[in-house]
């Protein structure tokens, strides 16, 4: 029987899934990570940006937010080609924590 | 006794404090290195949160100050401890015996033109705070339009930024960028008015109220995004980058004229007089106060003083009460020493 609707999952932010192990194994890493006060430089500055969505902050809230694979989305699109790393006030390695990100949750689905 | 109080800075932090301590009875000399007396006050056109007349605010410090010595055109040559005095010779010739010495050698504006992505003094329609304030005194500045259509302002520029040198906050931006703003508007109606900020701080009195009059009565747009770069367009208006981080989208919009909201540092002048007897300084690089809630306005050295902005960014209210602060500490070092 088609009722003309469905139950679709829940896009609601679930702190429950973050995955705590990983993460601090990415501070270890990259104590940087929580020096990022989403300003948007990086995003902003993207030379991908703009024709696909590609934003390491944007990544780093969801890495926070317990939504890894989503996070892994957000830096896809990225060349390395390190633009984000002159703007950012933060003075964050921003080019070497997307490399350390794929390092530790390149594998997660 | 010698009651001589050596005040370093003619801004109004200098200004109220020689005239407290001058009634208290102490004999203040106050030094001004410029021609004119009252710092970035004199400079300045209103006053957030009320707008309130710069000139009024200092024209009454400078009335309270009737029979303090003031020397302007003045700095500081050399100061060295004498036994428990403080001999400063000044560049007018003049040499003081101090027993305290206040610094209200306040702060510099961070020089935009260091953030070279944003192109002031590159391209012609980006101007600093500083600069508009003096439009709005004098209506004459060549890189304003006639009728500017699309107007932005960059909150933090030299401020909470590493690369900049300066990863403080300024404080007394973000209230100045929504004065400004408003008034902006209010005098070309038909313009657009957009503030790029990373977090409003609207912490004071009053404060909230202009931010809110901002949206509902002046239209103002807050976009909550650091400006990443500016460009230059062939009509020479300018394209700003920034990402829309409440939507999560990078954002481009074209101006006819951008407003660098630059912070604050220590001065260099006050730098300059704090290195000539070993004054600690912060990694912020303003001046190190004795404690950071009890003694804010002593130096670890006895007989120096602080007041203002040479020890990190403040409002003039701020100012003003550290100023008073500061004359009862000096009043009160006078008292504990000669008794």
């Amino acid at each position: 029987m088609d009722f003309g609707f469905s139950l679709s999952p829940s896009s609601r932010i679930d702190l429950d899934l973050f995955d705590r192990e990983r993460f601090r194994q990415l501070t270890e890493l990259e104590p940087d990570v929580l020096k990022c006060m989403a300003c948007g430089s990086c995003t902003a500055t993207c030379t991908a940006g703009k024709f696909a969505k590609n934003s390491l902050r944007s990544a780093i809230l969801c890495l926070q937010n317990g939504q890894q694979a989503q996070a892994l989305e957000y830096l896809k699109p990225c060349m390395l080609c390190g633009k984000c790393f002159m703007v950012c006030p933060r003075g964050i390695n921003t080019r070497h924590l997307i490399l350390s990100i794929l390092k530790i949750y390149g594998d997660t689905k | 006794m010698n009651k001589n109080v050596m005040v370093i800075g003619g801004g109004p932090c200098g200004l109220e404090a020689s005239a407290q301590l001058h009634k208290m009875g102490y004999n203040v000399i106050l030094i001004e290195k410029e021609k004119q007396l009252g710092g970035h006050l004199a400079k300045w056109d209103r006053l957030f949160p009320e707008g309130i007349p710069a000139r009024e605010v200092l024209d009454t410090l400078i009335e309270r100050i009737n029979g303090v010595k003031c020397f302007t055109e003045t700095e500081v040559v050399s100061i060295n401890l004498l036994d428990k005095e403080y001999n400063v010779i000044l560049s007018n010739g003049i040499t003081v015996l101090s027993k305290a010495v206040l610094m209200t050698s306040g702060f510099d504006l961070f020089p935009a033109e260091k953030k070279e992505e944003y192109g002031y003094g590159i391209y012609d329609r980006v101007i600093t705070n500083a600069d508009l304030e003096n439009y709005f005194k004098s209506k004459n500045d060549a890189r304003i339009a006639e009728n500017p259509k699309r107007i932005g302002f960059v909150h933090c520029v030299g401020s909470r930024d590493e690369k900049a040198g300066n990863r403080h906050c300024s404080k007394v931006c973000c209230a100045t960028a929504v004065k400004q703003a408003c008034e902006i508007k209010a005098l070309f109606p038909d313009a657009e008015v957009f503030c790029f900020y990373m977090d409003l701080r609207m912490f004071g009195r009053g404060y909230e109220d202009m931010y809110l009059k901002a949206q509902r009565d002046y239209g103002i747009r807050f976009i909550r995004g650091r400006v990443s770069e500016v460009s230059e367009t062939i009509d020479r208006q300018v394209i700003v980058k920034a990402e829309d981080t409440l939507s999560g989208k990078p954002l481009k919009v074209t101006l006819d004229l951008l407003v660098l909201m630059a912070g604050m540092q220590n001065s260099q002048a006050g730098i300059r007089v704090g290195n000539k007897i070993g004054m600690k300084r912060s990694e912020d690089g303003f001046f190190t106060t004795k404690g950071s809630i009890l003694s804010l306005q002593e130096c670890d050295k006895a007989g120096i003083f602080y007041a203002g902005a040479c020890t990190g960014p403040k409002t003039l209210p701020e100012t003003l009460n550290e100023a008073r602060a500061a004359a009862i500490s000096v009043h009160n070092y006078f008292y504990d020493t000669e008794n």
